[in-house]
């Protein structure tokens, strides 16, 4: 680990932000638990990903210029979501192909973001996770974090530490759950049909949790196996690492009942 | 000339008078899509093909350690060849004529056509034989000659199922697969009136005899063979026909004429690249090392050769691809056409290949089929993708596919193609992202809302305005307050 306290600017996701904040304040924990001193940059909203995707680059690179100017002043910047640090990381850089001093800015950026799970592995080599969760797990592999970010080892290694928690890998976590941003909205039969898919994998591993790192595809697939009258409980990785799965119910639960397992 | 027999074919059509264009069903993509999803013998045979091709693909790519720096070096020959493509065509076109054949440039689809038809009137032809091609399918040459009185006969075993059946292939290696086999017996059993009624048809070896019987004689009868082409060599005129049934010997060797059609991006300069490239199709493609025949022809039967053709044709079409060359969508061109992106992708492996309304489908499809009639009637296919890399992942040729999804979702959004409500919900999501002040009251308030809402249940069956989200799942609520308003709340303000 580095001698001097890294600063970290938590790049909290949209998502998170808006749905789940218990993602945003285990990823807190964990990165301050390893030493680092997070702050969270006021200026940030969403990566832009869903103008990017839907072919807006106006809107997309405007949002990243304000994402570039908030973080700014950070060591580096950490997002639990594979997907917004994939965004960040490779696609700002190619929205300002026609402002070379925008795209040195982005490609700066680009080269201190990393994905939560392996920033706290490859980066700040975290290998002492103490937390209790009993559990029968799997884990989903988002395909940004795994295709652009290269996260698929980290979450698992760090969960080894995790004591009363078992991984059982499903035949297709590397599979795509169907979300794609906007594409479950504008193809919702489609989406519908992937994720059907995506939920028998995830039962037919007899898990109890499912754990990922990407909170679209988590609210995706939770959403399914609730409509499907599943019990399994759905979380964020970082809630078990950080200990932290009493601050909510599992996604798509309520206070009504129910809980984990 | 209109047609004199009534055409019940879905298949891809020459629309009278209109040169290359070709009716598709791209536009009618959402309809498309449930129909996919809704047919059951389309989805057994997507799950088959889901758990069949990918796993073969891992095991060769598994018994291969430098499979890897393989799709490297193949890649290079392509990226190489797509820069100086006029040399190597102009030196494939100079082998051939050396080795006694002959060569024709096709501008478009309809040039395409006509040529292969007046090499038809030619020699008098009556029925041509084909392997499978997807150029074929592209310029519908079936149609034509079908409509001008030459009768194709389609000899790879998938490719004269959809034939019987008037049916445009789903997949580019399979084109068959969306049936079941009962499907198949219920053809042959229509169209086979040679055979006894009441005969076995369970067994697919049944099957295959069944339609090897009817074929051995048309091969005989064929005056013109067709083909495609999976290479073209440069360096020695040749053209590189690979297939598992070994159709395509039998297609070129018996008639007097071997006609081949291919695309211009099919040349590679010599015969080790040739055979490197092969080294990733087949893996890529069905999990084996080698397709079962690999066929290489080079002109017309020399004087002393046992078989071959008495004239050797080459037509080589462009029909939109040199636009592609140095724009956004150059890359493209390396595609070796395995079908490994339809294999492996969500959306393909949701709803199959016809769907998608053209010859090309998946991935691969998805980012072709706009260059080749236009983004207007195709606006849908790139859309449909939830970029999940997968694609890119296993493509032999390292096609950054994703990408060019990307590109073409940019130029409909700049050319205002995106429907107008997508566009003004961006516009409107956009600048709020834009403001984070009022982008934190706005979606504060939203969150406290949903978050009460949903509080004892966790999740919306039903909400308005995400019926696209509850059609298929539940809504998971929100926690409520925001982070950022946690946030602010824990840190007295600041950041």
């Amino acid at each position: 680990m580095p001698e001097q306290p890294v600063t970290v600017g938590l790049f909290v996701t949209c998502l998170v932000d808006l749905m789940r904040p218990a993602v945003g304040f285990a990823a807190v924990k964990l990165l301050t638990d390893a030493g680092c001193t997070v702050s969270v940059p006021a200026g940030q909203t969403c990566c832009g990903q869903p103008a990017y995707n839907s072919g807006d680059s106006a809107d997309a690179g405007a949002i990243a210029r304000q994402v570039i100017a908030a973080f700014e002043g950070v060591d580096c910047v950490v997002a639990p979501s594979g997907s917004c640090a994939g965004m960040i990381k490779h696609h700002y850089p190619l929205l300002f192909a026609d402002d070379p001093a925008m795209a040195a800015r982005a490609e700066a950026l680009a080269g201190r973001t990393h994905e939560l799970t392996s920033f706290l592995r490859d980066v700040l080599e975290v290998s002492d996770i103490d937390v209790e969760f009993s559990a029968k797990a799997t884990y989903h592999d988002g395909c940004s974090g795994l295709r652009e970010m290269g996260v698929k080892e980290q979450p698992r290694a760090l969960l080894a530490g995790v004591r009363g928690l078992t991984l059982e890998e499903g035949a297709e976590a590397e599979t795509c759950c169907g979300f794609g941003g906007l594409f479950c909205v504008k193809y919702p039969e489609i989406s519908g049909h992937i994720v059907d898919a995506k939920v028998d994998d995830v039962m037919a591993t007899g898990a109890d949790v499912l754990l990922g790192g990407d909170l679209g595809c988590l609210l995706n697939i939770a959403g399914r196996l609730k409509r499907r009258g599943s019990a399994i409980a759905v979380r964020h990785v970082a809630e078990v690492l950080a200990d932290a799965t009493n601050d909510a119910p599992p996604i798509a639960e309520g206070n009504a009942g129910g809980g984990d397992g | 000339m209109p047609p004199t027999t009534p055409r019940p074919s879905p298949r891809a059509t020459p629309a009278a008078g209109t040169g290359d264009a070709l009716e598709s069903t791209t536009r009618a993509f959402d309809a498309n899509t449930r129909r996919a999803l809704a047919d059951t013998n389309l989805q057994d045979a997507l799950a088959r093909l889901s758990h069949g091709f990918p796993a073969r693909r891992r095991d060769a790519v598994a018994r291969m350690p430098e499979f890897e720096q393989l799709r490297d070096a193949a890649r290079d020959i392509k990226v190489h060849v797509l820069e100086n493509l006029d040399a190597y065509l102009e030196r494939f076109e100079a082998r051939v004529k050396d080795n006694g054949g002959q060569v024709h440039w096709a501008r478009d689809a309809a040039e395409a056509r006509d040529l292969i038809l007046g090499i038809c009137r030619d020699v008098g032809a009556r029925t041509v034989t084909k392997s499978k091609s997807m150029i074929g399918e592209e310029i519908a040459i079936n149609e034509h000659l079908e409509n001008n009185g030459v009768e194709p006969v389609e000899t790879d075993l998938g490719e004269y199922i959809i034939q019987l059946r008037h049916e445009p292939p789903s997949h580019l290696i399979a084109p068959a697969i969306h049936l079941s086999k009962t499907q198949v017996a219920e053809t042959f059993r229509k169209v086979h009136e040679q055979f006894p009624a009441e005969r076995s048809l369970e067994e697919p070896r049944v099957l295959l005899d069944e339609a090897r019987s009817v074929l051995r004689s048309r091969y005989f009868e064929a005056d013109v063979g067709l083909t495609g082409a999976n290479m073209l060599v440069a360096e020695t005129g040749s053209v590189v026909v690979v297939t598992n049934e070994g159709n395509a010997d039998l297609t070129q060797s018996l008639p007097r004429v071997h006609v081949v059609i291919a695309s211009i991006e099919k040349v590679v300069p010599t015969l080790e690249d040739a055979t490197a490239i092969l080294r990733v199709l087949a893996r890529s493609a069905t999990g084996q090392e080698m397709s079962v025949y690999t066929t290489f022809s080079s002109g017309p039967r020399r004087p002393g050769d046992l078989d071959g053709p008495d004239a050797y044709h080459v037509i080589i079409l462009d029909n939109g691809r040199s636009k592609m060359l140095g724009g956004d969508f150059h890359e493209m061109l390396r595609c070796i056409r395995c079908g490994a992106c339809l294999n492996h992708c969500p959306v393909y492996k949701s709803i199959g290949g016809h769907a998608y309304g053209w010859v090309y489908s998946g991935p691969m499809g998805a980012v072709l089929t706009p260059n080749l009639i236009g983004l207007e009637d195709t606006g849908k296919l790139p859309n449909a993708s939830t970029l999940c890399g997968k694609c890119e992942e296993i493509c032999p040729m390292r096609i950054p596919l994703p990408k060019m999804l990307r590109h073409w979702r940019e130029q409909q959004f700049a050319t205002r193609q995106t429907p107008a409500t997508s566009r003004a919900g961006m516009k409107l999501w956009a600048f709020l992202a834009r403001r984070p002040a009022l982008y934190r009251l706005a979606t504060g308030t939203a969150m406290a809302v949903l978050g009460m809402l949903g509080r004892r249940r966790g999740r919306f069956r039903t909400l308005p305005m995400v019926g696209g989200w509850t059609a298929a799942r539940d809504l998971p609520a929100p926690q409520g307050p925001t982070f950022s308003s946690l946030w602010k709340q824990r840190n007295g303000g600041t950041s």
